[in-house]
């Protein structure tokens, strides 16, 4: 007899308002139906009144996580729209804190998938030993989160040379920390009987649902922006992408701790080797035009979309999130496996539903706009755009 | 009777953690508060897992038309007396998403709230020293 769970929307296990349905046989995950919406805020709808100096602002408020990677994504989509060259030094900055705050959103990940299991342990440490680097934040860019660097045409803030041996120091710190907690943790028995072989996501069914970042990579998909179409400085270091066939949380977990090691390395290369010169280039007007950005963030690809028409707003900013394309995933990875298993599961993809929401249109208890709906109304509104600018 | 439930409230606060709809950071600001560095379990704070175990409720971000009638739930639920405490800049003005279409708050239209902690997130400290005063004006 199938009977439903609902997990949501305010569960004590997460940190933000989300519901899903689990769907059970006995203690068996038959299926699962995930509702989202409840964060939704507007950003594209936002951004649209706002200037192009205004919105790495309001997009690095998508997600507090990773607020570095919404307004990297996004000044790169604009200067490529204008076609800004930023000078070398505002590229290392940038990459420099991208890659810290990969770390940092790492480390948060297995603290709470530590909690997930009840190891509170974990979760106790992880956070830790994250706070220094919160610190190294605050001091170069004054905010412990939310850290305003990206700016159209380089960095908002220069990195100190006094800064180089606080961040150094971290990064040994940092170093001898996350070969404890791959020491401590992924051998530990506990660990491994629940995380191993649960929340299995295959290959194929990884490339189906066009997963991203460390759950793709962590199911033997190895696709990475940093090493496919490689930005800023991420050409000038050296770094491996870290792949796992086997697909389960294990695998996420291993991805996740042995990409902290390779963030390191690669703010090392940085650091030794910061050009000097001016962290941004000039920009004047934005010209007619459109643009995309795209940043590894911790939790994989975040697309951003920019279309010009020559005034200081944008005429269209269009946002897509990892998590948008993580969390479906889950529906087949939580098939099978006990309820008790399901909560982890659906943390293994690292979710983040406020860069996720969409709206849908109700009326009358029935979708106003279909699918198809949308694909006409998009269709026109360019062919209107192309006839207002004679193009 | 009304003073032995604030006896009780002011000694151990436990308290419920409501995201409207925000952006987590608030939400990892205040987990950050239970971690070692601030470790404020010490005083007997507790996150708890149900509304109606609370003894006070922390609220971030804005509130939208979606998680408006949740919140609103969460707060019915919520043993009285409580306290209302708004974590961030988003429950004070609904910041910069006040032109969307899609916010309803700010929250004393709603709900009356005893504290807010304006920040954007605010610093661990900030949201230990409002919890101080919410409790200090009981």
């Amino acid at each position: 007899m199938k009977r439903i769970v609902p997990i949501g929307p305010y569960h004590p296990l997460q940190e933000e308002p989300e519901f899903f349905k689990l769907i059970v046989e006995g203690e068996k995950v038959v299926d699962l139906e995930i509702n989202i919406g409840y964060n939704h805020r507007g950003h594209e709808f936002i951004a649209q009144k706002m200037t192009y100096d205004q919105i790495p602002f309001l997009v690095e408020r998508i997600c507090g996580i990773c607020s570095d990677s919404h307004p990297y994504a996004y000044v790169m989509a604009v200067e490529d729209a204008a076609r800004i060259e930023v000078p070398p030094r505002g590229q290392y900055i940038r990459t420099i804190i991208g890659e810290l705050e990969r770390i940092h959103s790492h480390y948060l990940w297995v603290g709470l998938a530590g909690h997930f299991i009840g190891y509170n342990t974990v979760w106790m440490w992880v956070w830790r030993y994250r706070e220094p680097l919160l610190d190294i934040f605050e001091l170069i860019m004054g905010n412990r989160n939310h850290y305003a660097i990206n700016k159209v045409g380089g960095a908002r803030r220069d990195i100190l040379p006094e800064h180089y041996e606080k961040i150094e120091k971290y990064l040994d710190l940092v170093e001898e920390k996350t070969t404890m907690f791959t020491k401590a943790v992924l051998d530990d028995p506990v660990i491994h009987a629940r995380l191993e072989n649960v929340g299995i996501l295959s290959k194929e069914d990884a490339i189906a649902y066009g997963v991203l970042g460390p759950t793709a990579r962590g199911s033997g998909y190895a696709i990475d922006v940093r090493k496919d179409d490689p930005y800023d400085a991420y050409d000038k270091v050296d770094w491996d992408m870290i792949v796992f066939e086997e697909g389960d949380i294990f695998a996420k977990a291993k991805v996740r701790l042995l990409e902290c090691y390779e963030s390191i390395k690669i703010v090392r290369q940085c650091l030794r080797d910061m050009p000097d010169g001016p962290i941004e280039a000039r920009v004047d007007e934005i010209p007619p035009g459109e643009g995309i950005g795209r940043h590894e963030a911790p939790r994989g690809e975040v697309f951003h979309y920019v279309r010009s028409d020559g005034s200081n707003m944008p005429a269209r900013h269009k946002i897509r999130a990892p998590s948008y394309m993580n969390i479906p995933s889950n529906v087949v990875a939580v098939k099978g496996y006990s309820i008790a298993d399901a909560a982890l599961v659906l943390a293994a993809v690292d979710p983040c539903y406020c860069c996720t929401e969409r709206t849908v249109v109700f009326e009358d208890g029935k979708k106003k706009f279909t699918g198809n709906d949308l694909l006409r109304l998009s269709r026109q509104k360019t062919e209107k755009l192309r006839r207002r600018y004679g193009r | 009777m009304a003073n032995a439930k604030l006896w009780g409230l002011k000694k151990s606060p436990w308290v419920f953690h409501v995201a409207a709809a925000s952006c987590n950071n608030c939400d990892i600001e205040i987990l950050d508060v239970l971690t070692p560095r601030w470790d404020v379990e010490r005083f007997g704070i507790v996150l708890v897992g149900s509304p109606r175990h609370a003894d006070a409720l922390l609220i971030t971000g804005v509130l939208n038309r979606k998680s408006l009638p949740r919140v609103l739930r969460v707060y019915e639920q919520t043993s009285k007396p409580c306290l209302v405490i708004g974590v961030g800049t988003c429950t004070c003005d609904n910041h910069m998403f006040a032109p969307s279409y899609n916010v309803v708050g700010p929250y004393d239209k709603h709900i009356p709230v005893d504290v807010y902690i304006p920040g954007c997130p605010p610093k661990p400290e900030a949201i230990i020293s409002g919890v101080v005063k919410a409790l200090k004006r009981l």
